[in-house]
């Protein structure tokens, strides 16, 4: 039987190898990708245009203005007095936020122990408003600190984890778990479930079918060859983070490794489920595209955070494999933290996996009745 | 007299309330050519399907080559040969990687791989072209391959499900010349058709309307039961009621 299993893969490589449009794409994707989010697509802001609205002009505003124009993120321009321009420089489009002091700032903080200010936002681009509104809140906070130490008054520790972990805010450590999922993903539950529905197209899966070979290891033997792809892969995106976008990988290889593979098991898993529910390729496509890789950009965190979404979405992106799998890339790349953390969104994977084996075993067997 | 290689007693298949196979009654002795002819949709299809283990029938009883169909498909599998309706190579496989692959999968060994296709290759004329893809071959070229590769391992029954389809009438010639061939080596073969001159080199022919075998025979026996000059004029009685 092994040696049928063998002449099995050897077939299927063929076919892979044969088909050299689709291989060039397959391979050349994860590195252009990489390269393009790497380049291009930064969420990352530096010098972003933005107003000061002083109506304090005291010690401590002064100061607090130099702080925010020394972290090199901003370009202050001063705007008189009061507020009602800002809506107009916003759409002028010369600046992005407007930080606004209250009058008497410095007199209230050290008084009353209570200052205000406001951070106004142009939020036509959400992205951005959201970034440079971290940016400043963090430099605010910042300073709000360094003057409590001075007057023995307990710490106020409220920072973004994210900053945390990401200091100087690399949008590196948001793209590279996010494109080495979206193509694992693509390779192993778009691919196979694309090459099972072709043999099903064919009529060649009736043959097979018909012949001694054992259902599972037709499966088994398609699906492979697409391992290998999809390991080869994940090595290219995880090097180019590094060596090129100084991606850090602060956690244990041989953890990443593991993790990798069993993503792929699980996407596999759901690349053969999705088969055993289309007849030709084409419904596999569409099944793959719409119903798997859009979820998994959208709901995944890989671009949009989670956080900020509906409470819905934020459920249904609990079924969503890509979802755990980034969480578990981020905290091994990035926090380095080992399978203690992790244990949770392992075992879900995990679970997951086991959950479309078994229904694909229970279809598979339905079919033929 | 010998046991027959395929027996089927009341074989039904139910899907759902459609009940594509009624009760269909048939033996099969070894070596004879037998005919399931039916129009498009008269159950020719599911019946193969039962009897080579793609499908568990939902009663009666059938046995293919001394196995039941209910509890021993496995080892039906191991004992026939089986050529679809669709084309069944692989187009982005060549002719020497399609009869290996195949012969592989019937659990031959690589010497008599070797041989097989040495001998397949020199039998079907394809010296020039058993580096070329699959895709690249005429059709009847194809199926005549398909047939041999069927049979590569020499099974007890091959099953023909409209072997000839859309194939030029020379070729279809030339392919039932395989087939004879075949039986005369002692395969049981059993082909489904609509067409009817087909018909004429079957051995026996059942004739299949709705699900129901509505008429058994040789040729010969059944234009005199229905007093008619071809096959053509039998159909045509027996599938318009």
């Amino acid at each position: 039987m092994r040696k049928v299993f063998g002449a099995f893969v050897v077939k299927e490589i063929k076919h892979i190898l044969r088909d050299v449009q689709t291989l060039i794409i397959l391979i050349g994707m994860p590195i252009v990708l990489v390269i393009l989010f790497g380049f291009a697509v930064k969420n990352e802001v530096n010098d972003a245009k933005i107003a000061i609205i002083d109506m304090a002009k005291d010690d401590l505003s002064l100061e607090l203005t130099h702080q925010l124009s020394a972290s090199n993120y901003f370009i202050l321009s001063e705007l008189p007095g009061s507020t009602n321009q800002i809506e107009n420089i916003f759409r002028k489009g010369d600046a992005k936020m407007a930080i606004v002091f209250e009058p008497d700032f410095a007199n209230k903080f050290y008084k009353d122990k209570k200052a205000s200010m406001q951070l106004i936002a142009d939020a036509s681009d959400p992205n951005t408003a959201n970034i440079l509104l971290n940016y400043a809140q963090a430099i605010i906070r910042n300073f709000q600190n360094e003057k409590n130490k001075n007057a023995h008054v307990p710490y106020l520790i409220n920072m973004e984890t994210k900053m945390l972990y990401n200091p100087t805010l690399k949008s590196v450590v948001y793209f590279v778990p996010g494109i080495m999922t979206i193509i694992l993903m693509l390779i192993s539950a778009m691919m196979t479930s694309i090459t099972i529905a072709k043999e099903k197209e064919k009529g060649t899966m009736e043959i097979l079918l018909a012949s001694p070979l054992n259902p599972s290891l037709i499966v088994i033997g398609k699906v492979a060859p697409y391992i290998i792809l999809a390991l080869f892969n994940a090595a290219t995106i995880i090097a180019l983070g590094i060596w090129i976008f100084d991606m850090p990988l602060v956690g244990s290889f041989g953890l990443l490794t593991g993790e990798i593979l069993l993503f792929i098991l699980a996407s596999l898993s759901l690349g053969v489920f999705i088969s055993t529910i289309s007849q030709t390729q084409q419904v596999a496509m569409m099944i793959s595209l719409m119903g798997l890789l859009l979820p998994s950009i959208l709901l995944s965190g890989f671009i949009f955070p989670l956080e900020s979404m509906p409470k819905v979405l934020q459920a249904i992106a609990n079924i969503i494999p890509a979802k755990w799998f980034i969480q578990i890339l981020r905290g091994i790349m990035v926090k380095g933290v080992g399978i203690d953390f992790l244990w949770k969104q392992t075992i879900v994977l995990a679970g997951m996996t086991l959950f479309f084996i078994a229904v694909s075993i229970k279809k598979f067997k339905i079919r033929l009745e | 007299m010998d046991k027959p290689v395929i027996y089927s007693n009341d074989l039904t298949k139910n899907f759902g309330s459609f009940c594509a196979v009624n009760k269909i009654c048939f033996e099969i002795k070894k070596g004879e050519i037998f005919g399931f002819l039916g129009a498009n949709g008269a159950g020719k299809t599911t019946g193969i399907k039962m009897l080579t283990g793609l499908l568990t029938p939902s009663s009666g009883e059938a046995r293919v080559a001394g196995f039941d169909v209910f509890t021993e498909s496995e080892k039906i599998k191991k004992n026939i040969g089986y050529m679809s309706q669709k084309f069944s190579l692989y187009n982005d496989l060549t002719v020497n990687e399609n009869i290996r692959f195949y012969a592989g999968v019937y659990g031959l060994s690589k010497k008599e791989i070797k041989i097989k296709k040495k001998e397949l290759i020199a039998k079907l004329g394809l010296e020039d072209v058993q580096d070329t893809l699959a895709k690249e071959l005429p059709l009847g070229w194809k199926q005549k391959l398909a047939f041999s590769i069927a049979i590569i391992h020499q099974p007890k029954v091959v099953f023909l499900d409209e072997p000839t389809g859309g194939v030029d009438p020379i070729t279809r010639r030339q392919f039932w010349e395989m087939i004879f061939d075949a039986s005369a080596a002692g395969i049981t073969v059993l082909v489904t058709t609509h067409y009817m001159d087909e018909a004429e080199y079957c051995d026996r022919i059942s004739i299949m309307v709705d699900g129901k075998i509505v008429a058994l025979g040789t040729p010969k026996e059944l234009k005199n039961q229905y007093n008619e000059e071809d096959m053509n004029s039998i159909f045509v009685k027996l599938a318009r009621g």
